[in-house]
């Protein structure tokens, strides 16, 4: 560009500039378009970097993660003896129900050194050590079966029981025999049964129903653990979260938009709201323990409290989004309702509300997603480590009730110190990450189908 | 003393005992009685126990009456109020609207009553701390060693630094990244590129934080452990275990990548078209407009962003709970494991509900250090958007 035409626009008595020629480039032009191009790498570069980092981060969730909706069982026949479990033969369930756990895993162990037997493998190892093959509640699930249908009592019945952790990480390639020297719950001869059984077909691996509904486990049952009583109780604050964010919201957005006089009280709510936006997440939650807890005495651990803060920090992503929705309303409409004689109130409740709605669900869908994955506050009023027992009965009771939450759920596996949480942790992220997605293609989809453009 | 009462409320329903023999029964009995209906005593029941018992049922039975009694009152009242004032010439519609504008207006003043609720929970709580434990030697104690056996040590500067380290590695990260992205998006891109890498870059805003934290203690934590770890690819020695500033920092960069891209996209695209038009016309490249036409005047709006984002790094929790570890200390190497300010107010506040040890309510005053820089951010960072951003308008 510094190359001058030389003839037409300049009088013929001006020196030529020096090798100018619009053909060739000379060495300036050169070096700013050598920047040129360089600049537009970085940003190319960086925009590369970003999705990278995008694609490694989904990698490691659904490469970790996959592997928690499969879990192993073993293929056993178990002979329920009578004498062991119904000394007086009549079937009554108060009385099968006094037999314990511990009244089970004689049998187990029966039926394991049967299957031992049953399919030649030399193994060295006491009946004792073959249970760890099997997850500790092995004896557990079998007494609730028996307890569920007491005529299998006398018989030999075929169960699949939850092989243990280390078993189930063998399968998936996560547990190593290498990595088994230094481990004291299996040994290199468990391997070798288990290869045998899986070649006979009786130790498969398939899809994990508990995963998804089941409650937590303690920290010795990794393979028991699920997250079902944690996303009942994400769907409770969330339920909290829509009752009362949406009108408070709704409410706030329509005075502040449609009503406000322009005064000091105006600003001061302005300001705050969009000071509140940015207010870290774990201040929310000092907030609910001193007031809900420590002032208002609501239960620790319970899914209104969590409800209740989540509202406070999604109320100004609600309130911002519906005002924009309410202003993209034209004046036209609010100026017609009026001329034909509506109030205020009702011009806006009548007119420009039922217009601003797809784009108001739009924004309190996105709040609550946001909310969804929240974990923080929770930490600080209780709402984590929490094992239901009873489940589902001591859950359902609801809003009250002590409970846990999906992002909870998730930090409290990854804090254990048995590496076969880390993929129940994993697996939860992609529970959690399922929903969010869900719920922004619905906001997606909201925006779509019914936003209008004036 | 409630379950009891309950369980008499229970055996008086099904008739097993009436209100009288409830009286009488001497105190050992009860617990049997009480085990036969299926409500579990957890210890013996004494008669002061059984005397608060009986009283409770007999101050909630005339309560509940009390309440019926309120109910119907103010239900007739009521009626009858609204019934003397339906006259012709009585306007409803004006009474029922100012009745909505004050709920309109409370629901309004929600957002300052929870911002009054945060303040004065902080307040309070900071000021019984300091009663405890002396100001000056929070704000410039050099350790940090809370034990709840008394004689702790609660220093904040070391959880300051920490944070501020995390927070400067985060932007260090963030702000190159998702400016040159932002530029690019704005200036470079073909719409259609444009229309997929901008959403595709803010998924990762929308990832919930705790993702991170996991990424971070189980993925990236590793990772760098394996390059500067003792007997790793570089064998430099550098890092002890997988948690450390380096790791929190790094993830939390990753984190606010999409906050600086897509605020610094908005503020490039209100640059007027003139401008950089002018630029162009005066034979500038389309690098040299950008730099020194459009940054400069995008500016104070990028200044913006960036000190939102470093208020949300200094904010955040779960990338450092996860990813940062737990050991408070002033050291320069970031493959150190440190803790931040919002790690300790989980792990002094989690499960406690205890709050008169002063180990305990440092955490309030901790969030009320975290809240205040974190609003001061916030309002210089709004002040500076919103005062230069009129120069085009």
């Amino acid at each position: 560009m510094t190359d001058i035409p030389q003839s037409g626009a300049f009088p013929a008595d001006r020196p030529a500039p020096k090798g100018g020629s619009l053909l060739v480039t000379d060495a300036r032009t050169k070096k700013r378009n050598r920047a040129e191009r360089r600049f537009k790498a970085y940003g190319i570069a960086a925009l590369g970097i970003g999705m990278l980092f995008l694609v490694a981060l989904l990698w490691a969730i659904l490469s970790n993660g996959l592997t928690a909706f499969t879990q192993s069982y073993v293929q056993l026949d178990v002979p329920l003896l009578e004498e062991k479990l119904d000394k007086d033969g009549d079937r009554d369930p108060a009385k099968i129900a006094k037999v314990s756990t511990f009244g089970y895993a004689p049998l187990i162990e029966q039926a394991l050194t049967d299957l031992v037997e049953r399919t030649g493998v030399e193994t060295e190892l006491a009946p004792k050590a073959l249970t760890k093959i099997l997850s500790s509640s092995a004896a557990a699930q079998l007494r609730d079966r028996v307890l569920a249908n007491p005529e299998l009592i006398g018989q030999t019945v075929s169960v699949e029981l939850l092989a243990s952790s280390r078993v189930d990480g063998y399968l998936k390639g996560r547990v190593s025999r290498a990595s088994l020297a230094r481990d004291k719950n299996l040994d290199a001869e468990h391997l070798d049964l288990i290869d045998a059984w899986r070649d006979a077909g009786l130790v498969e691996k398939r899809f994990n129903w508990d995963f998804i509904t089941g409650a937590d486990a303690s920290d010795s049952r990794p393979e028991q653990a699920g997250i079902g009583v944690a996303m009942l109780g994400s769907l409770f604050m969330m339920l909290v979260v829509l009752i009362l964010s949406l009108p408070i919201g709704v409410a706030a957005s329509i005075y502040l938009e449609e009503f406000a006089p322009q005064n000091r009280l105006t600003d001061l709510i302005e300001v705050n709201i969009s000071n509140l936006a940015a207010v870290p997440s774990i201040v929310f939650g000092i907030l609910g323990l001193a007031v809900f807890i420590q002032f208002m005495h609501l239960p620790q651990s319970a899914p209104l409290v969590g409800g209740l803060v989540l509202t406070l920090m999604t109320l100004p992503t609600i309130i911002i989004s519906t005002r924009a929705s309410l202003k993209s309303v034209p004046p036209s409409i609010r100026n017609a309702a009026l001329g034909v004689g509506a109030s205020k109130m009702q011009a806006v409740t009548h007119h420009v509300l039922p217009l601003a709605m797809p784009g108001i669900l739009t924004g309190t869908i996105l709040g609550l997603a946001q909310a969804l994955g929240e974990t923080a506050p929770l930490l600080l009023i209780g709402m984590v480590g929490y094992i239901a027992t009873n489940y589902p009965e001591g859950v359902a009771e609801g809003f009250l009730a002590p409970n846990s939450a999906m992002p909870a759920q998730i930090y409290e596996w990854a804090k254990r110190a048995d590496p076969a949480f880390y993929e129940r942790a994993w697996g939860g992220i992609i529970v959690l990450l399922v929903f969010l997605l869900a719920m922004n293609l619905i906001a997606v989809l909201l925006r779509r189908r019914f936003e209008r453009r004036w | 003393m409630q379950r009891l009462a309950a369980g008499l409320d229970a055996a008086v329903a099904r008739g097993t005992l009436t209100n009288a023999a409830a009286r009488d029964l001497p105190p050992e009995a009860l617990r049997a009685q009480m085990a036969s209906q299926g409500v579990a005593l957890g210890s013996d029941v004494t008669p002061a126990t059984r005397d608060a018992a009986l009283h409770w049922r007999r101050i909630s039975g005339t309560g509940d009456l009390a309440r019926g009694i309120a109910v119907i009152g103010l239900a007739l009242a009521g009626a009858a109020w609204g019934i003397r004032r339906a006259r012709p010439d009585f306007r409803a519609r004006n009474a029922v609207e100012r009745a909505m504008r004050g709920v309109l207006i409370s629901a309004a003043l929600i957002a300052i009553l929870s911002t009054v609720g945060i303040v004065l929970a902080l307040v309070f709580n900071t000021i019984e701390f300091f009663r405890l434990y002396p100001a000056a030697e929070f704000f410039f104690g050099t350790t940090w060693s809370p034990s709840f056996g008394g004689g702790s040590e609660l220093g904040i500067l070391p959880l300051l630094w920490g944070t501020l380290y995390i927070s400067l590695i985060a932007l260090l990260v963030a702000v190159p990244i998702g400016l040159f992205a932002a530029v690019y998006l704005a200036e470079y891109a073909h719409r259609n590129v444009r229309a997929w890498a901008k959403p595709m870059l803010e998924m990762l805003a929308g990832i919930p934080t705790i993702v991170y934290g996991l990424f971070a203690l189980l993925t990236v934590g590793p990772l760098l452990v394996e390059a500067f770890g003792r007997g790793g690819w570089l064998g430099l020695g550098w890092m002890q275990g997988g948690t450390a500033v380096m790791t929190a920092g790094l993830v939390m960069g990753i984190m606010l990548i999409p906050f600086v891209s897509s605020l610094s996209d908005d503020i490039i695209n209100a640059v007027p078209q003139s401008l950089r038009d002018g630029s162009l016309g005066l034979g500038a490249t389309r690098s040299e407009t950008i730099r020194q036409v459009v940054l400069p005047a995008a500016l104070p709006g990028i200044v913006g962003a960036v000190l939102l984002a470093a208020s949300r790094a200094i904010g955040e929790t779960m990338i450092v709970v996860l990813g940062a570890g737990a050991a408070a200390r002033l050291s320069m190497n970031p493959f150190d494991a440190m803790t931040t300010v919002t790690a300790k107010i989980v792990s002094q506040l989690t499960g406690d509900a205890d709050f008169s040890s002063p180990e305990a309510l440092v955490a309030f005053a901790l969030g009320m250090t975290l809240f205040v820089i974190t609003l001061a951010l916030n309002v210089v960072a709004l002040w500076i958007v919103r005062r230069y951003r009129e120069q085009y308008e």
